[in-house]
């Protein structure tokens, strides 16, 4: 299905409260886009603007080559008649029904024959390994299988688009990560267009192919979720992504690619001659050494965490504070004396009143 | 990568998009239920008040004998004058108010007092026998609030004003006093009893509601027993207490037959009863005066609640979770207690039952000997040396008239409350936070403040003649069923919020998305799941208007008579053996309705009360 998503100048407002600031974005078909950030940034009220079960205020939606809402023209095509499937953060599950007459609810309203709707349960209980659960009522499933249910809904019903809110939240963290895998294999499948709601960072970097980071209603960055990583296209959207966290040093250009932090330099590409900036590296881009090396700045080991596949450590020189992260079980006892060596490639520069990023061009 | 939006560039596409939009916002559900109910309260609310208030201020036929050279239409502010200045001020509106103060606030506080004491010895102390207790606290919301009235008559009426006597005076040989007889006191005391429920109801849900661990801090942070009452559990109960207070003084404001029973005989009138003397000679403008005052006293009551407990809490009701809370041991003073609480209880619930059951087997009022049982209150063929030569009730046809008159607008008036009550719910709950949706709410919200027996006073305003559409409604079957549906409004509107409330909205959409009809989401989504709500709140409404008077009491007439409307003719003409024999059948036939519709999806009355 070459269904891509058309959003221009999108705006929802409640009250005083803009949830959805001006938005345009363009979703290629087959991609499955994230919509991240923090609670109340406007990535479900967007994510639900697209449904139809929140009309905007501005702006207009194309979905394929149907204009499904536009302000200025006063269009609204009614959430049934768009043609997409949602997964809802609680599942919505009917309770009073059993899990084939949830799945043929839609079915029923098309009108399609018993014999269809048969194939079409059958099928898409097989997809999410339920096959057998059609006359369960929701409560006599487990919160995973409720989830599988739901997406079978959807599944049963064909969409053009798959639109899923939050819809892992609910769950214990290994049944996440089990669905996690099921979800990228159904969009590997199907190739339907994805947009999916989360505040996950690790759902949206193992999920996705383009991700939307959003705060206070608008886009910050969207692109592929290795840019996102490598390349954030501001101060925010560095600090969000990551775990643990980006580490952010003040400083200044003092000569061509070099960044005084204060009480000590590193090498980056500064792309100016001056100003002040932000310097921001990633934990594992740092490498540890017990001994001095050269361009290595001494710092002491203020608390060593490890996690079993890798260590965090937390490296304090004076007030500076910096997070390394090391594979495997470190050696490093706490307190130790420790040498850092900083990877210019992979530093980021940001305008510290922009607080964009600094690139070449 | 974005295809800049075209705006329309004349005026008649930007005026058609505007159009559609308008449109499209017209029909959404709870936009169309909510301008209809809008519509309906408009109708069944503000006009009838605003009639009312304009039948104050404009000269009538019965007025042109008092006021020289007025012409009937007239503006005038001589029913106002009257009733608020001089002798006929004090005798009319302001000794009457000052009663109704009396008593509404000493039977608010007798009911505080008492379903407060019983709430937390079920709730909190080691009590045996809880759901026993439980259970007989809610008999008196099956009993006509002025049975207990009827009952007092029966033990401590006095040969003075009465005309025969009571238990206690056959017993001990001298007069019952005055005091104890009739007025104030009995009054209180028996709307007190029968009020106390609500209290006992809220404050048992509160208690249960309340997180032990938040006293059991308390009690680590060293506060004893009693200062934990009082800092902690008190104030956590106080929004229930609130609720209780102003649905039972403005219940107590408003309560005719109390007041009626014991009231009247000794011209204790307060403002129900001096609203009906009026309105019962036709002097409509000096009644509905009398029932405006009533109101403001009532709105004034719940503005002040709301505004020393805050706003809108007072009569949000808070739900029972069960949580392990200590329980106080009573040790030595339980049987003591127990013993008081069985007495108590058996006072309350059985004692009024018997003492009526009793007198209507009596052959002469009063007479409590042997010789003097009879059945002829039941089952009499109709001699006229007894009850001026009416049938007993159980072969009286006008008594079985009443009955199916009782029956049919309990039926009625559930099934319409239970209809707006999904209305209401669906499009306040829909509409949360539109101008829209507040406006349905505050508007349902509206009959609650005014007392039952003004909101009946309210409806003569409007039906005695023809307003639009609908014809003049005086004296039909139907007045009764419209105003008791309108009386019940808030109750409608607070049941089906919470009973929509219930339903996550996700459901719903869910189905939007699947391509569901409005009215396919509400019949196989909506319904469905919250039709229990809609049982209880049935029942609970089946049974307030089976023994609902107050709000009846100015609009019935001899054919559209009902059971609760007959006991007061029937003691009003001196006949209480016939007036206690009809209270048995209503209470009756009560249990019946309560036993049928329980049988259904486990709907209850506590449920129904929201709790």
């Amino acid at each position: 299905m070459d269904t891509p998503i058309v959003i221009n100048n999108l705006t929802k407002k409640f009250g005083d409260v803009i949830a959805v600031n001006n938005v345009s974005l363009r979703i290629e078909p087959h991609t499955f886009l994230t919509l991240l950030g923090p609670s109340g940034c406007g990535k479900t009220t967007l994510l639900r603007c697209i449904s139809g079960l929140e009309d905007p205020d501005e702006g207009e939606i194309y979905i394929g080559d149907t204009l499904i809402y536009s302000h200025a023209k006063g269009i609204s095509v009614p959430p049934g008649q768009r043609e997409l499937g949602m997964v809802f953060q609680n599942y919505a599950l009917w309770p009073h029904m059993t899990v084939y007459k949830n799945m043929t609810f839609a079915l029923e309203i098309q009108k399609l024959p018993k014999a269809e709707m048969d194939k079409r349960v059958k099928e898409s209980l097989e997809e999410v390994k339920m096959s057998g659960y059609e006359n369960r009522y929701p409560r006599e499933m487990s919160g995973g299988q409720q989830q599988r249910i739901a997406l079978a809904r959807m599944l049963a019903y064909r969409p053009k688009v798959f639109l899923m809110d939050e819809p892992l939240s609910n769950l214990d963290a290994r049944l996440r990560m089990d669905m996690r895998t099921e979800l990228k294999r159904l969009h590997h499948i199907s190739d339907a267009t994805t947009v999916y709601v989360t505040h996950d960072q690790l759902e949206a970097m193992t999920m996705s192919t383009n991700i939307a980071v959003m705060k206070e209603g608008v886009i910050q960055q969207m692109d592929t979720p290795d840019m996102i990583y490598h390349y954030p296209a501001n101060l925010f959207v560095a600090d969000f992504i990551g775990n643990p966290k980006i580490n952010l040093l003040k400083g200044w250009v003092s000569s061509e690619d070099v960044v005084d932090l204060g009480k000590f330099n590193i090498p980056a590409y500064t792309h100016r001659k001056t100003g002040d900036v932000v310097a921001a590296f990633r934990p594992e881009d740092i490498t540890i050494h017990t001994e001095p090396v050269e361009g290595g700045v001494e710092f002491s080991a203020y608390s060593v965490q490890p996690s079993g596949a890798d260590t965090t450590i937390i490296a304090h020189k004076g007030d500076t504070e910096i997070i390394v992260k090391e594979m495997g079980v470190s050696k490093i006892a706490m307190d130790q004396k420790i040498w850092l060596t900083f990877n210019k490639e992979a530093i980021n520069l940001y305008d510290k009143a922009t607080e964009k990023l600094i690139t070449g061009s | 990568m974005t295809v800049t939006s075209i705006e329309p560039k004349d005026n008649k596409e930007k005026w058609l998009a505007r159009l559609r939009r308008f449109f499209r916002w017209l029909t959404s559900p709870h936009v169309v239920l909510s301008i209809i109910m809008v519509a309906v309260m408009f109708y069944l609310v503000i006009i009838p008040l605003y009639r009312m208030v304009v039948t104050t201020i404009t000269v009538a036929d019965v007025d042109l004998r008092a006021i020289r050279g007025a012409e009937v239409g007239d503006f005038t502010w001589y029913h106002w004058v009257r009733m608020l200045t001089g002798k006929i001020g004090k005798l009319m509106t302001y000794q009457p108010a000052m009663h109704s103060i009396v008593v509404a606030l000493g039977a608010t506080f007798l009911a505080l007092a008492v379903g407060g004491l019983m709430a937390w010895l079920v709730c909190r102390t080691d009590i045996p026998g809880r759901d026993t207790i439980h259970m007989l606290a809610q008999v008196p919301y099956i009993m006509p609030s002025w049975t207990i009235a009827m009952a007092w008559l029966v033990l401590f009426k006095n040969q003075k004003s009465g005309g025969t006597m009571g238990l206690l005076e056959f017993i001990t040989g001298a007069p019952t006093p005055d005091w104890l007889a009739y007025g104030p006191i009995p009054i209180i005391v028996s709307s007190g009893l029968h009020y106390y429920t609500f209290f006992f109801l809220f404050i048992a849900a509160a208690l249960l509601s309340i997180d032990s661990s938040l006293e059991e801090a308390g009690e680590l942070a060293g506060a004893g027993r009693w200062r934990i009452m009082r800092k902690i559990t008190f104030p956590l109960v106080i929004p229930a207490i609130a609720s209780g207070f102003i649905m039972t003084f403005s219940k107590a404001m408003g309560t005719f037959g109390g007041p009626n029973v014991l009231g009247v005989p000794v011209r204790y009138y307060t403002l129900s009863t001096m609203l009906r003397s009026n309105s019962s000679i036709g002097n409509y403008g000096d009644a509905f005066v009398t029932a405006i005052v009533l109101i403001l006293f009532a709105m004034v009551t719940v503005m002040l609640n709301q505004k020393i407990v805050g706003t809108r809490k007072s009569y949000e009701t808070i739900g029972g979770r069960g949580f392990m809370s200590k329980k106080t041991k009573l040790r030595n003073f339980k049987p003591i207690i127990v013993a008081i609480v069985v007495i108590f209880q058996f006072i309350i619930a059985v004692l009024p039952l018997v003492l009526l059951v009793y007198s209507t087997f009596m052959l002469r009022d009063g007479k409590w000997t042997l010789d003097n049982f009879t059945l002829a209150h039941w089952i009499g063929k109709g001699d006229l040396s007894i009850n001026s030569g009416e049938p007993g009730i159980l072969l009286n046809h006008k008594v079985w008239l009443g009955a199916w008159n009782s029956v049919r607008l309990s039926i009625l008036t559930a099934l319409f409350t239970a209809l707006f009550g999904v209305v209401l719910g669906y499009a306040i709950v829909k509409g949360r936070g539109t101008w829209l949706s507040k406006i349905v709410e505050q508007m349902s919200f509206i009959p609650y403040v005014i007392p039952g027996i003004a909101f009946g006073a309210v409806y003569i305003a409007m039906f005695t003649k023809p307003v639009g559409p609908i014809p003049a409604l005086y004296g039909t079957f139907a007045l009764l069923v419209v105003v008791s549906v309108a009386k019940h409004l808030p109750f409608s509107a607070r049941s089906g919020v919470s009973a929509m409330m219930q339903v996550s909205k996700e459901l719903e959409e869910a189905a939007m998305l699947a391509g569901a009809s409005p009215w396919r989401r509400f019949a196989r989504i909506v319904f469905p799941l919250t039709s229990t709500g809609f049982v209880s709140g049935f029942l609970l409404t089946f049974i307030t208007t089976m023994r609902e008077l107050s709000l009846i009491i100015l609009l019935v007439t001899p054919t559209t008579a009902v059971l609760a409307s007959m006991t007061m003719r029937y003691i009003e003409n001196g006949n209480d053996q016939q007036a206690n024999a009809v209270i048995i059948l209503l209470i009756v036939l009560v249990l019946i309705g309560n036993f049928i519709i329980s049988r259904f999806r486990g709907g209850s009355l506590k449920k129904g009360l929201g709790l």
